[in-house]
């Protein structure tokens, strides 16, 4: 049986190993490429882009996600990392405009871009009005996913605006309509594990101005 | 995540090369299925060439009455596209019956005709798998096979394509366009793209090294009734267990592709002269080579079932 002392030891030791197993691999990797005579060994790369606002320059390991930049490099943790795979929503940002998941594209690819997170949309005591509904309708429990929900949320009142279609849309020849159908299935990239669900669609549909 | 260089290819002419030179070298176009391989090392490219700055992002009529769909249209513009809404309404349903908002926003055409298979042993690295490391085994024959194909399948591998999209594209006879690493071009017609596994699961298109999809073109609107319904586990956000997309003409006859049962949307030209007798003659075509698992069986009746559903939708 073992003891807490005991545990504690094999988890450093676990962690020093994999250390030693990312170092190792990094050099085969470069071993690799430089076989090859590969003439670009890049691991990193420049990359500008403008975050909730403000310009930002950062020199990044190539397999930075959007989502690892915000997180770990520009210490904004509102995004959060759930699934890291593109099944939850929960990494959801706003790129010029548009919803992505941020976990599932890097960084590097985002030169000149314009990248608004949940600490974007608004503060506290300047609340975006989504931001507003959730806390007034109790749009979520843990809190976990919130930010993902709000930024998803933004952007599915804009993309029915701009008359891009759904899956429940009827007709694909008139423009789909605010209904509570529409924001079901349009918000359905973003998991909620407590189930608020029902609340969140109550705080999408007041800011959308339209009756539940 | 194995560690990678990175660039942002200039021309396709460049990009096409660049991959060519490195065996080790692919494409980053949407990256939501690539990247989600290479945080599981499934893909291991020991170099990235970033694509999106190679525009090829415009929907435009050819001379000849048909659509030019560029290769990194993103899955969203190409739904929403006024003009494939109303003469390929089969092509916009089948996308936005795919993934989720978020994804179809950064999804291209190009990186949806060549996302990788989602059977759930290929996505284990702890299972043996040909398509993942050939030669290996196929775990899902005799393993857990709900999700897996029916049809087009081999003793070596048992997986389907998963696109939404190629099927609509399949039906609607589209022809992909791509540059090869000496800048010679090709038209493939979808038909031809995805090969079946045979002993060779790991071989998934007739692409070679190098070669970059370019477009896609449409012939000119076929006109019909426009259908895509995808029977899934779950009304939405699920990949399909059948999928029909079809265009039905007022005589009865039309073009049937169906997705979730092979490793390439599955249609048999033979089939369609054979749908004015209903629903049942036209799967027992479509379904003769059939070999389902005592786990997928169902999907032979789902695949009669919905295609029903879609003829009686079309008869209106
Ligand atoms: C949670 C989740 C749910 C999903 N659900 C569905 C669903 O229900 N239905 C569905 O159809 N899909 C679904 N998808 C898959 C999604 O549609 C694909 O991930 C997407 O279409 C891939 O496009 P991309 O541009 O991001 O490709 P990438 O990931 O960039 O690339 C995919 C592959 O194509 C290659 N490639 C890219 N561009 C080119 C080119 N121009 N020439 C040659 N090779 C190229 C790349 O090298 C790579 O091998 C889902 C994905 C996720 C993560
Ligand atoms: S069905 Fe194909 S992809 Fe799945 S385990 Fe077998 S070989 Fe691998």
């Amino acid at each position: 049986m073992p003891t807490p002392f005991n545990l504690e030891l094999s988890r450093r030791e676990l962690l020093v190993s994999s250390a030693a197993t990312v170092a190792l691999a990094g050099a085969a990797g470069g071993a690799r490429a430089a076989d090859r005579g590969e003439e670009s060994l890049n691991r990193s790369t420049e990359v500008s882009f403008e975050v909730n606002g403000e310009a930002k320059r950062l020199d990044l390991d190539n397999r930075t996600t959007l989502l690892d930049a915000l997180r770990e490099h520009l210490h904004l943790t509102g995004t959060k990392k759930g699934c890291d795979h593109g099944q939850c929503g929960a990494c959801t940002v706003l790129v010029d405009g548009r919803r992505i998941n941020s976990c599932l594209t890097l960084a590097v690819m985002h030169e000149g871009d314009k990248i608004t997170t949940i600490e974007g949309l608004g503060q506290p005591g300047s609340l975006h009005p989504m931001q507003a509904a959730f806390v007034k309708y109790d749009g979520f429990q843990c809190g976990y996913c919130t930010p993902g929900q709000i930024c998803s949320s933004v952007a599915v009142l804009e993309e029915i605006r701009a008359d891009i279609p759904s899956h429940v849309t009827q007709d694909l020849n008139t423009p789909a309509a605010i209904t509570s159908a529409e924001i079901r299935e349009r918000m359905s990239g973003n998991i909620c594990r407590c189930g608020a669900y029902s609340n969140i669609l109550d705080a999408i549909t007041e800011v959308a101005g339209v009756p539940a | 995540m194995r560690a990678f260089s990175y660039e942002r290819a200039t021309s396709v002419e460049a990009a096409a090369k660049a991959a060519a030179r490195n065996p080790e070298a692919k494409f980053i176009a949407g990256g939501t299925n690539i990247l989600d391989l290479m945080k599981l090392e499934i893909e291991q490219p020991s170099h990235l060439i970033d694509v999106n700055g190679l525009g090829l992002d415009t929907i435009e009529k050819t001379s000849d009455g048909g659509l030019r769909i560029g290769a990194f249209v993103r899955n969203t513009d190409l739904a929403a596209n006024e003009t494939v809404r109303r003469d390929y309404a089969l092509l916009s349903r089948a996308l936005v019956a795919g993934a989720s908002g978020q994804l179809r926003n950064k999804a291209t055409t190009a990186g949806n005709l060549l996302q990788r298979t989602r059977c759930p042993y290929f996505y284990d690295p702890n299972q043996p798998c040909n398509k993942r490391q050939p030669g290996s085994g196929c775990s899902a024959i005799g393993g857990f096979t709900r999700q897996l194909g029916v049809v087009g399948v081999s003793d070596a591998c048992i997986a389907t394509h998963p696109s939404d999209m190629a099927v609509a594209m399949r039906a609607l006879d589209a022809v992909v366009e791509t540059t090869g690493a000496t800048g010679e071009k090709r038209a493939i017609p979808i038909a031809d793209l995805h090969r079946l596994p045979g002993d060779t699961p790991h071989i998934e298109t007739v692409l070679e090294r190098g070669e970059l999809i370019t477009g896609v073109v449409l012939p000119k609107p076929a006109g019909g009734k426009h259908i895509y319904r995808k029977v899934r586990d779950r009304a939405s956000y699920a990949f399909a267990l059948v999928s029909v997309g079809a265009v039905v003409h007022p005589d009865g006859t039309g073009s049937i592709a169906i997705g979730g049962i092979a490793p390439k949307p599955w249609r048999i030209e033979a089939a369609e002269s054979e749908l004015p007798k209903g629903a049942r003659t036209a799967s027992a075509i479509l379904l003769a080579d059939a070999r389902p698992t005592e786990h997928n069986r169902f999907k032979v009746d789902l695949v009669e079932r919905t295609l029903g559903a879609v003829l009686a939708e079309a008869r209106g």
